[in-house]
């Protein structure tokens, strides 16, 4: 079957990425080159397609290129199209990847290079990747059906609607996690300030252009917007540098997280072409620009990996995220190796332009593969920096102080030694007043991102325009999601509440309009600003919430992918789904068992309450907190959050026992009870 | 054998543009036209502005409360 010449190319590409891998997998002591990880990650993902994919498509999923798609017996020319096959990648892989690929690995870069790098490929290849495709055949197989209503026909009534509750808390986590970086990223930083506040003129001239002036010239609009982002960032530098305009532009976090709030009200109500689209237009193509320039820099300059493959904060002590690598690893890489979010875009959009059944491995399992290589290249960007200056970026001010003295001695102390003149040096650098605890990953990312690409072009005269070209691209695609999160949530919220009141749910009431976004953007803000004023830096709190709500889902997903299989009768493969499933559930629950429970304050919340409540009792008060009300406050959001982590904990819970009873009812029954639509043959 | 190239190369920045359109939600317009006239001779087609409009709601307005972005 195979012949000679293919069977020696894949034999060649075997052991090239077996000792890449093993290049990253054994080096200690010695810096290794960047090269080394994408060769690994690279053949890792071809060989998985190839074989672990094909494995899938043909024996697992039994795609059918004879039977029809729901784009060829719905065609409207409109949502259910026949699409090319790499036009359709190229939609899908837009869709899927974020900030999240770019932040989660970042941030468990504390643990060094190799930890991660593991989990983004292992968990792609046989779990991320899986899901996605997974999901994107069951929908293609049930007229393009959404997540909800597949887990509602398969699974029950109550089943779904639990999927759906479980759904609109990670959007609110999600939306509060990315506003977090968001103005992580802007405090007290003019030059940041000033060019994210432009892209709203910028793109409300781009809506006005492409709806009055030349309707729907996306390439002319697009152009047009970012030929005026770059002028602003361009002159960003002088704004921060001008002793009238800087001020205007430079907040404290609290100011900025309570702008971002108005701003999320007040985006999601105006109309969608005058704010969102076009400045979803701008993100978007800028993201794939960003995404293949970076991979060109990396190609071009090949940095060498300064960040130790393993660094002693394994042992859960790191000051970036608290806990063990696992589970904790597991939920901060989330993103990149397996994303509960993606089965919402593969039942979404995607297969009701799928033309072709068989076309499903290469964007179902092909886009994620491609997504985690974004991951692994937001890792090398973070462990080419030297360990002290990630850290000194990574780590709340309650551990390194505020200034690069406190912070150079700190991080010096954990062995990882750095001046306060280096630190000095990058922050002038970057054009910077200060880099310490820009926690959140996206100035790591940034800074990681200036160096690499002001090695390829630029040099160092450029590295500040890099650094705040990359704050700006994430922003911009953060500020998207902030808008189009809150009409969706606004959306849930309406669709929950009106199954209680019904008038409720009418999109054209703008009172229940207001009502239903007015409750989203407090529910998001409200995790915001706890994060904002959080002493460790709300990252730390927030994102592994973040991470368990986004594994829980994904939980969900291949929960409801084994349970198709069993009901198909092919229970012998359905440990491609109920595998990655149990070791999921295993992580989330861990995680949410030790975030709720563990003896230690820095990891668990109720011991973290316990201890505030009882200083409290002795009218003392603990730092970080100022006052009594402080301490008021910090035990009452450790209630809050232990709650949520509780229902997470519980909805994982309640999920695999649905899975369980519908698997037990399938294999007592002996006929196929998967309800798939009719086969009917492709034109 | 130029004529060819030049060619291949038109198509390939032909099916970029539709990657790019399709990336923020619009498909192929020309292929709205073909299905239309093909499948639905006699009724009306959209002008590409109306499609736009169309797709631009379609994508972005909440109330079909789909989710197109991931995190």
């Amino acid at each position: 079957m195979i012949n000679l010449g293919s069977k020696l190319v894949w034999a060649a590409v075997t052991i090239l990425g077996a000792v890449s891998l093993g290049i990253v997998a054994l080096s200690r002591g010695e810096t290794i080159n960047a090269i080394w990880i994408v060769t690994a990650a690279i053949c890792s993902y071809v060989l998985a397609d190839r074989f672990y994919g094909r494995f899938i498509a043909d024996k697992v999923l039994r795609l059918d290129p004879t039977r029809s798609t729901p784009a060829q017996r719905f065609n409207d020319g409109l949502d259910y199209c026949p699409t090319d096959k790499t036009v359709l990648f190229g939609h899908h892989f837009a869709a899927i990847a974020g900030a999240g690929p770019l932040v989660g690995p970042v941030l468990a870069a504390q643990m060094g290079y190799l930890p991660g790098t593991l989990w983004l490929i292992v968990g792609a290849v046989f779990a991320g990747a899986v899901q996605d495709f997974v999901v994107l055949w069951a929908s293609v197989r049930r007229d393009g059906r959404s997540l909800g209503e597949m887990i509602r026909s398969e699974l029950g009534e109550v089943a779904g609607t639990i999927a759906m509750i479980g759904v609109l808390i990670i959007m609110v986590i999600l939306l509060a996690v990315l506003a977090l970086v968001v103005v992580k990223a802007l405090i007290h930083s003019p030059w940041a300030t000033f060019t994210v506040a432009m892209t709203i003129p910028i793109a409300v001239l781009m809506g006005a252009y492409g709806r009055y002036v030349r309707p729907g010239r996306i390439g002319e609009m697009s152009l047009i917007g970012l030929v005026l982002l770059m002028a602003s960032l361009v002159f960003g530098r002088h704004v921060a540098a001008d002793l009238t305009l800087a001020p205007l532009f430079d907040y404290s976090g609290e100011r900025l997280s309570m702008m971002l709030i108005a701003y999320g009200f007040i985006a999601s109500v105006l109309p969608v072409w005058a704010l969102l689209a076009p400045r979803d237009y701008l993100s978007t193509f800028l993201k794939i620009g960003t995404i293949v320039g970076l991979a060109l820099g990396i190609f071009i300059v090949l940095p060498d990996l300064k960040m130790p493959a393993v660094t002693k904060f394994v042992d859960g002590t790191g000051p970036v995220f608290s806990g063990n690598l696992f589970p904790f690893l597991f939920i901060t890489i989330a993103c990149g190796a397996i994303s509960g979010f993606h089965a919402l875009i593969s039942s979404g959009t995607t297969p009701k332009m799928l033309d072709n059944e068989s076309d499903a491995r290469m964007i179902g399992y092909g886009a994620m593969l491609m997504e985690s290589f974004v991951a692994i290249m937001a890792m090398v960007a973070a462990t080419t920096l030297d360990p002290g200056v990630y850290f000194a970026l990574n780590s709340p001010a309650a551990l390194i102080g505020t200034s690069p003295e406190t912070a150079a001695a700190a991080i010096s102390g954990w062995g990882f030694a750095i001046t306060p003149e280096a630190l000095r040096q990058v922050a002038s650098d970057v054009g910077e007043a200060s880099i310490l605890s820009r926690t959140g990953g996206a100035p790591t990312l940034a800074v990681g991102m200036a160096e690499i690409l002001s090695n390829a072009v630029g040099g160092k005269a450029l590295m500040a325009f890099w650094y705040h070209f990359a704050i700006l691209f994430e922003a911009l695609f953060i500020l998207t999601t902030i808008d189009a999160g809150t009409r969706v949530a606004r959306f849930m919220i309406q669709d929950l509440i009106g199954t209680v009141a019904p008038a409720f749910r009418s999109t054209k009431s703008w009172t229940a309009n207001i009502l239903a976004t007015a409750i989203a953007v407090s529910a998001w803000g409200y995790f915001l600003y706890q994060g904002v004023v959080d002493p460790l830096g709300g990252i730390n709190t927030l994102w592994p919430l973040f991470g368990i709500s986004n594994q829980m889902l994904a939980c969900i997903a291949l929960a409801l992918g084994t349970v198709v299989l069993f009901k198909m009768k092919r229970e012998r493969y359905a440990w491609v789904t109920l595998a990655p499933a149990t070791w999921l559930g295993i992580c989330t629950l861990t995680a949410g068992w030790q975030k709720l429970f563990s003896d230690n304050p820095a990891i668990g919340f109720l011991a973290h309450a316990e201890k505030f409540e009882a200083s409290l009792a002795a009218s003392q008060i603990l730092a970080p907190a100022k006052s009594i009300a402080d301490m008021h406050r910090i035990v009452f959001n450790d209630y809050v959050n232990a709650t949520l982590t509780g229902i997470l904990v519980t909805l994982v819970i309640v999920m695999a026992a649905f899975g369980g009873v519908a698997i037990w009812k399938a294999l007592a029954d002996p006929s196929i009870s998967a309800r798939e639509s009719a086969i009917i043959p492709a034109e | 054998m130029r004529q060819t190239k030049t060619d291949s190369l038109l198509k390939f920045a032909r099916s970029l543009a539709k990657t790019a359109r399709l990336m923020v939600g619009v498909p192929d317009y020309d292929a709205y036209v073909a299905h239309r006239r093909s499948r639905h001779p006699g009724e009306p087609v959209m002008s590409y502005e109306d499609f736009f409009r169309e797709r631009q709601l379609t994508r972005y307005d909440e109330g079909s409360g789909k989710i197109n972005r991931c995190c």
